[in-house]
């Protein structure tokens, strides 16, 4: 269960997190939807630990992230992966030690069952033969693929996408949608979803959650998001250039 | 007009205070993580690769002309006054005292330091140093502290290596130019040098290593602002290096002074 209590944040004097809450229960595919900026990865990185909170606080399995010593944050991270919105591949290694770091950094794992570990996450990311590549000879999609097979070699309870199928194309979109879907099924993965692209969070989703403004607006299944008759995420979902949100930003006048 | 120029020198105090409070920090995280294990040798050993094997070339090619040119300027006046044979002593003094130590340092410090930033920032704007987080893995001790152990170590080494180097430019050119005898310069070199004269040089080393590594790895992992804020990072990386050498080389040469007369 991740709980998220009450979260602000700010940079700069720009309030990004305004008192935002969220509980996501074990085993759901919560996606969150919201503008371009709205402060989505700046919450991943809350419950991953990469940021602290201003106030307010954020529960994994009823541990409050930002008040672990180092040696339970590591605890933490090893039964978390995140996918990064870039890949954030690590360029100086080829894909197979990228895949395996996690392997090859905490465990005492012989080279050949890491890599056998590797090349079957790269397998269920549709990835075969590409194991002595660097990160520099692959696609943007290819990259975004490898980064979702090492989110998911360790075999973590939590995963946290950051918009996982943008800048993919359809039909690879469509697939990392299946495997997400199977990793919730299967596994009972935790998965906190970022994304702009509404087919897919239809697809994937237990519950779909609008950000805007900071705050969580409304949240439900993917059925009732679709019949909201909320103005705002009303706009959102269908992507229409005039609604209350362009025009409470004065963008597309 | 006046109101302008106070909240910029305020701003800049405050970003000068950031800075020295950021590498303290890095400072004293980077020596908990070096000292508490796993060590990663493997990691410390590629580091030292880089930054000492490979720095050999310019090092040679440097120390090389160093020693040359001091060898002929010092023959200049000294010729005048008909005690050439001094070269060798005042050579071997100013190379492995000052010399070596300092144009060592300004060398790795413009080619590691350099890459070091450069490297690191690229992964802080691809949230590489982030991913390395989240895979439990602490970016300080993984990519810091092979930097840090790395430098310490090579740069003393990479300064003896300068100083034969450039010791030997010298040589040849007393020896086939000044008519010193071979003998002779080798006895007037190392009568001249006492342990503390080469002690005092690598002790300027390693700090000189740690302050190039701690710089570095401070100004990489502050970057911001994608591909300009690399750029912008790697010449502050290098800029202060060089002033923090020169200070620390000041402090030191004053210390060593008073404590070694």
């Amino acid at each position: 269960m991740i709980k998220i209590q009450e979260l602000s944040k700010s940079f700069n004097h720009n309030l990004v997190l305004n008192n935002l809450s969220l509980n996501v229960p074990s085993g759901q595919t919560c996606v969150i939807i919201g503008r371009s900026g709205c402060g989505k990865s700046v919450l991943l990185k809350h419950i991953v630990g990469l940021l602290s909170p201003d106030s307010g606080r954020v529960l994994v399995e009823d541990r409050e992230v930002g008040r672990l010593k180092e040696l339970e944050l590591v605890a933490l991270r090893s039964k978390i992966s995140m996918v990064f919105q870039g890949g954030a591949l690590f360029d100086s290694m080829n894909v197979i030690e990228n895949v395996g770091f996690s392997l090859i950094e905490h465990t005492k794992m012989s080279f050949s069952e890491i890599s056998a570990r590797a090349k079957e996450s790269l397998a269920l990311v549709g990835l075969t033969g590409i194991g002595n590549l660097m990160p520099s000879e692959l696609s943007g999609g290819m990259k975004k693929r490898v980064a979702l097979a090492r989110a998911i070699c360790i075999k973590p309870e939590i995963i946290l996408y950051d918009e996982p199928t943008t800048g993919v194309d359809p039909i690879t979109g469509d697939s990392i949608d299946e495997l997400i879907r199977s990793l919730h099924d299967k596994l009972k993965v935790t998965s906190i979803v970022v994304t702009h692209d509404m087919k897919s969070a239809y697809h994937i989703a237990d519950k779909i959650a609008m950000m805007y403004k900071g705050k969580i607006i409304l949240e439900g299944t993917p059925e009732q998001i679709q019949s909201t008759s909320d103005p705002v995420v009303h706009q959102f979902i269908n992507g229409l250039s005039k609604g209350p949100i362009t025009e409470a930003d004065g963008s597309f006048k | 007009m006046l109101t302008k120029f106070f909240i910029e020198l305020g701003r800049r105090i405050l970003s000068f205070m950031y800075f020295f409070g950021g590498l303290a920090s890095l400072s004293g995280q980077t020596v908990y993580q070096a000292l508490k294990p796993p060590y990663n040798n493997y990691r410390i050993f590629e580091q030292a690769k880089k930054a000492g094997y490979e720095s050999l070339p310019i090092v040679s090619v440097v120390a090389l002309f160093i020693g040359v040119i001091f060898a002929l300027q010092f023959g200049y006046f000294m010729q005048q006054i008909g005690s050439e044979m001094y070269i060798a002593s005042l050579v071997a003094l100013a190379i492995v005292r000052e010399l070596g130590p300092v144009i060592t340092a300004l060398i790795v410090a413009g080619r590691v330091g350099a890459a070091n930033t450069a490297e690191l920032g690229s992964m802080q704007v691809t949230e590489q140093i982030d991913a390395l987080e989240t895979l439990a893995t602490n970016p300080i001790k993984y990519l810091v502290v092979p930097r840090f152990v790395a430098l310490s170590l090579m740069l003393p080494l990479l300064t003896i290596y300068g100083n034969l180097i450039g010791v030997l430019g010298s040589y040849t050119i007393c020896v086939a130019k000044l008519g010193i005898t071979s003998s002779m310069y080798l006895h007037m070199t190392f009568s001249a040098l006492r342990y503390k004269d080469l002690f005092t040089g690598l002790f300027k080393s390693w700090i000189f290593g740690m302050v190039i590594a701690l710089v570095s790895c401070h100004e990489g992992f502050n970057v911001q602002g994608g591909a300009v804020g690399v750029g912008k990072a790697t010449t502050r990386s290098v800029v202060f290096s060089f002033l923090m050498i020169i200070a620390a080389d000041c402090f030191f040469t004053a210390l060593f002074y008073f404590i070694f007369p």
